[in-house]
């Protein structure tokens, strides 16, 4: 059989759009053209956007590689990187490159994205001055960075904020000059402008706004950069991010339209039926790009064209920005203020949290909005611009956010994502141009069932994170159909953790590998997920009897401290309620000193951390601190971690009861315990609550009654206020009902369960009847409680100091000179 | 060129565990499956340099401690879908005695 000749198609510019337009043409045309992509970077195509993200030194450049060289040879594609497109012949068909490589095509795709805009500034050209543009700028920055010189960023939008940011994080000192009055003026409004530019002050950076930059100073190297009102600042790095402009030079050089940028269509040809262009380097109906969303719709545009779909046509989408600034969160999508006496806004301001949004409504629907502080609903906004959603129902709820307002409008679809109602051409994540349709066919087709597997396969929700719940509603949406059948625990088993939990004491199952014998397991010793469940649910069944296996736990558990990221541990002395003494302090400032512990810092749950702790160093330290009476305080481990507690009745006039006696009593109770996951308690001695107990896993709030009980908050990820349990005393009843809710979240939470979600899942009204209601059953539990605390309080600590215990954890084997 | 170093018996290095070497090429972890195998490793995750000799240790894998990539102890490669790859040293065994291959020529080790 004859084949068709394939059609020639070239595409210049190596980048997101031309990269993008390539995959979906092979999507949809595998076979249809060869194609030859010439890329001016020597680099493959790369995720330009997380630039800041590498400068900021929270991603490495093989991290943002979009495509490896791999994916070009799978696919047929000859790639020329570092060899730019100087020529382009339109009549015969045949672009040149610099290194002389003539290409004829059949189609052409110009995808050369935009140059940084460059002022006429005197001293440009010095040594010294770069842009913010690729990898090649980011380098030259790094490498400033490392020798710690002062820079000077011109320019406050988006970009130049986030190099500013980024170079101050590499330890640079960093001064930001912006000709308007306020940061980021085309998506931010003065109010949150202003709150950024006062966060970003507190952290280091220095502000000259309303500033005009006259020249750059200095004669072989760039030294400073000089205002227009006189001031000069001095500089070795001056970064120039002003904006960019669409590069045209392409278009030129074949004789297109050219505009602003390249001339295109709804179809994205050009002037020129048989050249397309996409990206940062064209110009439709007049309006040129700097965000990468549009983008993709105009890649997925062009691709159909090229593969032969007439009817594709482009039509700019809303957009929406989000500032990659670790800790400073800003959103902002559509019209920034109200433009005429038709537009409403809704203002939120709560200056003490620093949070701010401003919404815009129009006709009823809802055209802008500007998020500073928390920008958790800013997706929901957006959806709500895009969906050109009627919100007059929703109107005086609106600016709470989406839990509040669907609590008051449908009976508290609490922050619920309607996926069935997505289309599949739904973009989900913005950063990395993800549909719908595309998260849904992954997890089908690679049996994907966590978010980070989604994370892994499709990138989406992998940069930026702000679209992660959608991403998890689509994964929940997509594998609900079996949302009544348990979740296995890992690969190794089908079977629940429920499941194994009743097996381990129906079955009298007292060592891991009968349990995996027993039931089944499909590999011989388990997996890192397994194990230490099994290990865990073994110890809760078994006190005294079952064996810890060390090789089962983390590492923090194995060394009795937290490994950090530089591979040295902290070190946290327990210290009993919060309180301490002169010479417990001496102790550790002793210890700090000998061992020269580089970092001390007092923790969010009264104590002290000892960090950057070597390895070997450990049981020595720990030997030091045992003299002092200083034992573990367990903050590495699933168990009790600390019982935090206020002043109470001894001082506090306000206070109602003994707080921090209770505290200690509660603690002495608990140590040592092992749990799910970690436990944290807290005793305030009145309803002011400084101890803030209401998001502790169990609560006591002291008032003149007696004591009020309440469990299963939490103020991680998801933050989850206590539910009140009961109203109890005497301190012994606080005792025995903690220590009995304590031993029932043993028995029943599973492995890296905390108790919020614990509560949650079965529900108070269980765990009232279990505690409140069956007295004996309560009592029963308090007693397997004390049962098993016999065999734990041991400090693990003195156990290692001694010698006696893992020493080979901690000495190398040998050492080769 | 090549040198065998003797760095003590399998019972030195617990089951199902590592222990750690010291090196002229930075630490090295020697690793001992369940079934007695051993391998060695430079003692650093692709991912993030974490030290895999404190990972949990399961067939002949090892979960790293920081961010849980799984590294295949023979190849050194890690499960998919992460991609990097550990360096694996030379390691023999005779009788209960293990010999690490270490070249020890002076010249550079040439980083990527």
């Amino acid at each position: 059989m004859n084949s068709v000749p394939r059609q020639r198609l070239v595409v210049i510019g190596n980048g997101m759009a031309g990269m993008r337009t390539v995959e979906e043409l092979l999507r949809r045309a595998p076979v249809r053209y060869d194609i030859t992509v010439f890329g001016a970077e020597p680099h493959p195509n790369y995720n330009r956007i997380m630039l800041s993200s590498v400068l900021a030194g929270e991603k490495q450049i093989d991290d943002i590689v979009i495509n490896p060289r791999a994916w070009y040879a799978d696919n047929g594609i000859t790639l020329h990187t570092g060899d730019p497109v100087v020529g382009i012949d339109a009549k015969a068909k045949i672009v040149t490159s610099a290194s002389g490589k003539a290409v004829p095509y059949d189609k052409l795709l110009l995808a050369t994205g935009s140059k940084p805009l460059m002022p006429p500034l005197p001293g440009l050209d010095l040594p010294g001055v770069v842009a913010f543009r690729d990898i090649a700028d980011t380098d030259a920055m790094l490498q400033a960075a490392e020798a710690k010189q002062r820079a000077v960023v011109i320019g406050g939008g988006l970009l130049g904020l986030e190099a500013a940011w980024g170079l101050k994080r590499r330890g640079m000192p960093v001064a930001l000059v912006h000709l308007m009055p306020t940061l980021m003026e085309r998506q931010l409004d003065v109010e949150a402008g202003g709150m950024l530019q006062k966060d970003l002050t507190e952290r280091g950076l220095h502000f000259f706004t309303h500033a005009q930059t006259e020249r750059i100073m200095g004669d072989t190297k760039a030294e400073g950069v000089a205002l227009a009102d006189g001031r000069t600042i001095p500089a070795d790095l001056v970064v120039v991010a002003i904006g960019i402009r669409p590069n045209v030079d392409m278009g030129k050089v074949s004789g297109l339209e050219i505009n602003r940028g390249i001339v295109v269509g709804d179809d994205m040809a050009t002037s020129d039926a048989d050249i397309y262009a996409v990206g940062e380097c064209v110009e439709h109906r007049g309006q040129v790009f700097g965000l990468v969303a549009p983008l993709w719709e105009q890649a997925k545009v062009c691709a159909a064209r090229l593969a032969g779909d007439a009817l594709a046509t482009y039509a700019t989408p809303a957009l929406s920005t989000r500032l990659k600034i670790t800790g400073i969160d800003v959103f902002s999508a559509g019209k920034l203020a109200a433009e005429d006496d038709g537009d409403e806004e809704v203002v939120f301001r709560d200056a003490t949290k620093g949070v701010y949004r401003k919404l815009v409504v129009r006709e009823n629907k809802l055209v802008g909005a500007v998020m500073y502080g928390d920008v958790a609903d800013g997706g929901w906004y957006f959806d709500l611009i895009k969906g050109d959603t009627d919100v007059s129902e929703l109107r005086d709820r609106l600016i709470f956010g989406q839990a509040f307002a669907d609590a008051g409008c449908c009976g508290g679809a609490k922050g619920s994502i309607d996926v069935a109602a997505m289309s599949d051409d739904t973009q989900v994540c913005g950063c990395n141009g993800v549909s719908k349709g595309a998260i849904v066919s992954a997890i089908t087709e690679k049996g994907l069932t966590t978010l980070d597997e989604v994370r892994a396969h499709t990138k989406a929700s992998a940069s930026c994170g702000m679209c992660t719940p959608q991403v998890q509603a689509i994964l929940s949406f997509v594998t609900g159909a079996d949302a009544d059948a348990p979740e296995a625990m890992c690969k190794c088993t089908d079977h629940g953790h429920d499941f194994v939990r009743h097996a381990i004491i129906d079955r009298q199952l007292k060592t891991q590998g009968e349990v995996r014998k027993t039931l089944g397991w499909k590999t011989e010793d388990g997996c890192a997920k397994c194990r230490p469940a099994l290990n865990y649910y073994l110890l809760c069944a078994w006190p005294g009897e079952y064996v810890d296996d060390y090789r089962s736990r983390f590492i923090n558990e194995r060394v009795h401290a937290n490994i950090q990221k530089d591979g040295t541990y902290s070190v946290v002395p327990r210290m009993w309620g919060g309180l301490t003494t002169p010479d417990e302090l001496r102790a550790i400032a002793d210890v700090a000193d000998k061992f020269k512990i580089p970092t001390v810092k007092v923790t969010g749950g009264q104590r002290i951390d000892l960090l950057g702790v070597k390895k070997q160093d450990l049981p020595a330290v720990w030997a030091d601190l045992n003299q002092a009476g200083l034992v573990s305080g367990h903050a590495y481990s699933k168990g009790l971690r600390t019982v935090k507690t206020c002043v109470g009745s001894e001082w506090c006039r306000f206070g109602t009861q003994d707080s921090t006696g209770l505290g200690v009593k509660l603690e002495k109770l608990m140590w040592g315990s092992w749990t799910p996951h970690k436990v944290k308690l807290a005793v305030s001695g009145c309803p002011r609550n400084c101890a803030e107990a209401t998001i502790k896993d169990i609560g006591i709030i002291c008032v003149e009654a007696g004591y009020d009980m309440v469990i299963g908050g939490n103020g991680g990820i998801e933050v989850r206020v206590t539910d009140p349990l009961v109203r109890l005393s005497t301190e012994e009843e606080v005792l025995e009902y903690s220590a009995a809710f304590m031993q029932l979240y043993r028995e029943e939470g599973r492995y890296l369960e905390r108790t919020a979600p614990y509560v949650e899942r079965v529900g108070l009204a269980y765990i009232k009847k279990r505690i409140l209601e069956d007295e004996s059953g309560r009592k029963a539990l308090f007693a397997r409680f004390l049962f098993s605390q016999s065999y734990a309080q041991n400090d693990p600590w003195a156990e290692r100091a001694s010698g006696g215990v893992d020493a080979h954890e901690f000495q190398p084997l040998v050492v080769v000179s | 060129m090549q040198d065998w170093i003797d760095i003590g018996t399998i019972a030195d290095i617990p089951r199902l565990g590592a222990r750690t070497v010291d090196t002229p090429l930075g630490e090295v972890a020697v690793f001992r499956t369940g079934d007695d195998e051993v391998f060695a490793l430079i003692n650093k995750c692709p991912h993030k340099n974490g030290p895999l000799s404190e990972g949990i240790v399961s067939g002949r894998k090892v979960a790293c401690p920081l961010h849980n990539w799984v590294i295949d102890l023979n190849s050194g490669e890690a499960q998919a879908p992460d991609e990097g790859c550990t360096t694996t040293l030379p390691l023999k065994q005779e009788a209960d005695r293990l010999f690490l291959g270490l070249v020890t020529a002076k010249k550079k080790v040439a980083h990527g």
